[in-house]
């Protein structure tokens, strides 16, 4: 079961939630994995703090010119849709961090000046957190597009009864590539208008999506918010709420995993994991899983 | 004129609350949301939109099923894994194929690959931006469409037209309100701009993020200074994350405390330090003078908007 940990809003909790699920679930005997997908700022590790065993660099493919070979036809620019290559009086300008490595230009070029070669954008790391097999992946500085970085990291997940995914903040493409197939999205949110606002755009995000999903507030207060009214308003199921205490704030600042600083907060998330296994079993049986609009 | 870019590496620790209070105390600066993906400053703003228009970041395929003859060669060329085989057959009893509109990266090889001339590549609306009217000044912001990529050119349009209506109105000072990360929006947000203000919590997530934009200043050449807000919730780690900023030629613009207001402010829908005189708006106060100082330093930005992708 692919359970995936967003938010609209960044800093909301969503990597202490994913953290701790994949902790709870591990101590209660069943196979997990974690999948760090915010490859632009992953923070996982300094929680979960695994033994990593192995590194791989992510490679995104990109032209290799040979100018001499080059006629000057200008082809390549022209199907080029992101102006990375720009062919000009024999010199063939490359603007490597706007390719998107769709193999157009060396498709395209008749003469032999194009073939298909690779650049490293981020790498892969791989460990083991207490039984928990731990994944990252880590985008380098000053390269624009995570998508690679987090489809690497994605299909080097391995079996196991849970596969916990960290996605990033927003609603864009490199969310959308780390939830995408995931059989359950997780919302987190803390119950202020800014993240309300966020939670609404990450709710429409993931209809958008088809994927079945519910929602923990974190730092919540004792009485109810507009975020309450709000999903109980739009039937969305309010699966946990983490109060706001100090103490957990402060666990968190240290790096610590909640569960183990503050046991007395495992019921919370492996209740948490048991009404994400029982909404699952409500949602397969009724609607199809996936309905790509 | 100047670009004052406030972002903050890994979400969440106050930076939207710190531009609303900003923008208050600079009276008479052009805003920017660049945060187009979650943006939340016009929730405070609340602007006045007196123009809207249609952003389009890209194109997209589409498959006419009646040309379509299911040779397969989109499928085997698309890098993407955007061609699907679609369900329904056509008439004759073939298989057709479909394009995945939220996979496709609107390459185009499939198109021109295409032996029937059966796919049309077609700009795509991924959004919409926004030149608004505020309390604090003229606003320029977006709403990324759902599921969108691109947000890069949308932010970098955004930056062209803030600098364009900095210019007409003569105003000094453009204030952007950045997005997290350091992907494709946070490039687009902080390339050519005058200074960058990290804005960021004293936690071992916000250390490690720190680094992480601290480098990305670097990779650009933009001066940067960090700010830790809600300090007291860890003044040990608050200390650290500023002697580490220091020793990374960052300067510090001080430090503000954790305070309760600054949601009662987001409920109030006003900037914090319109809701509170005393409390964190003081150190917010303080934060806005040492960052208009070293604003002060910094050359002027040119009047020409950079692109980023
Ligand atoms: S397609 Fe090949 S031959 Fe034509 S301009 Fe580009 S590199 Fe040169
Ligand atoms: S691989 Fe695609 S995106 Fe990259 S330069 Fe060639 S045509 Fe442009």
């Amino acid at each position: 079961m692919r359970i995936a940990v967003a938010s609209g809003k960044g800093g909301t909790g969503k990597t202490t939630v994913a953290a701790n699920l994949a902790y709870v679930a591990s101590r209660e005997g069943h196979t997990v994995a974690y999948l760090d997908c915010d490859v632009e700022e992953p923070n996982g590790a300094l929680f979960l703090r695994p033994a990593i065993s192995e590194r791989e660099p992510v490679h995104v493919s990109i032209p290799a010119v040979e100018e001499t070979k080059c006629t000057n036809c200008g082809l390549c620019g022209v199907i080029c849709q992101y102006s990375a290559i720009v062919p000009i009086k024999g010199k063939v300008l490359l603007f490597p961090e706007l390719c998107h490595g769709c193999g157009g230009c060396w498709l395209v070029c008749g003469s032999g000046a194009l073939s298909e070669s690779r650049r490293s954008t981020g790498r892969l790391e791989t460990g083991n957190a207490n039984g928990i097999r731990f994944l990252q992946g880590i985008l380098d500085i000053g390269q624009a597009m995570s998508p690679p970085v987090i489809r690497a990291v994605k299909a080097a997940a391995p079996d196991a009864d849970f596969v916990v995914i960290d996605a990033p903040p927003g609603t864009s493409c490199p969310v959308i590539e780390s939830v995408r197939d995931s059989d359950y999205v997780l919302l987190v949110t803390e119950p202020t208008p800014f993240g309300l606002n966020d939670l609404k755009l990450a709710v429409e995000m993931v209809r958008v999506l088809g994927l079945p999903f519910g929602v923990v507030i974190n730092r919540a207060e004792p009485s109810a918010s507009d975020t309450h009214a709000w999903c109980e308003y739009e039937q969305i199921p309010i699966l946990a709420e983490i109060p706001d205490d100090r103490h957990v704030a402060e666990a968190y600042s240290r790096g610590e995993m909640v569960c183990e600083t503050l046991p007395g907060y495992v019921p919370l998330f492996s209740e948490l994991l048991r009404r994400i296994a029982a909404s699952l079993n409500a949602t397969t049986t009724t609607a199809g899983r996936r309905c790509a609009p | 004129m100047k670009e004052l870019v406030v972002i903050s590496g890994k979400g969440g620790t106050g930076k939207t609350s710190i531009v609303a209070s900003f923008a208050a105390l600079a009276g008479n600066a052009v805003l920017a949301d660049c945060d187009v993906d979650a943006a939340d400053l016009h929730l405070v703003l609340e602007p006045e939109i007196r123009r809207r228009e249609p952003f389009s970041g890209g194109k997209r395929a589409r498959i006419e099923p009646g040309r379509c003859n299911a040779c397969g060669k989109c499928r085997e060329l698309c890098r993407f894994g955007a061609v699907l085989p679609d369900r329904p057959r056509d008439p004759s009893g073939g298989r057709v194929y479909r394009i995945d509109p939220i996979a496709c990266e609107g390459c185009g090889v499939c198109a021109w690959f295409c032996p029937e001339q059966a796919i049309v590549l077609k700009e795509a609306i991924n959004g919409e931006w926004f030149v608004s009217d505020t309390r604090h000044g003229p606003m320029v912001h977006a709403k990324l469409g759902i599921a969108e990529e691109n947000s890069g050119k949308l932010v970098s349009t955004v930056r062209q037209e803030a600098r364009r209506i900095a210019q007409t109105l003569k105003r000094d000072l453009i204030l952007i309100d950045g997005s997290p990360g350091i992907g494709c929006p946070v490039i687009a947000s902080i390339t050519g701009t005058s200074l960058i203000l990290v804005v960021t919590e004293p936690t071992v997530s916000g250390l490690h993020d720190l680094d992480r934009v601290t480098a990305l200043a670097k990779h650009f050449a933009v001066p940067a200074m960090v700010c830790v807000n809600k300090w007291d919730l860890n003044p040990e780690l608050a200390l650290m994350t500023e002697t580490h900023a220091l020793r990374r030629g960052l300067r510090v613009a001080g430090r503000i405390r954790y305070d309760r207001g600054v949601t009662q402010a987001q409920v109030a829908r006003k900037s914090v330090v319109e809701y509170q005189r005393n409390g964190c708006s003081e150190d917010i106060r303080s934060a806005w003078e040492a960052v208009r100082r070293e604003l002060d330093r910094t050359p002027d930005v040119s009047g020409e908007g950079r692109r980023a992708s």
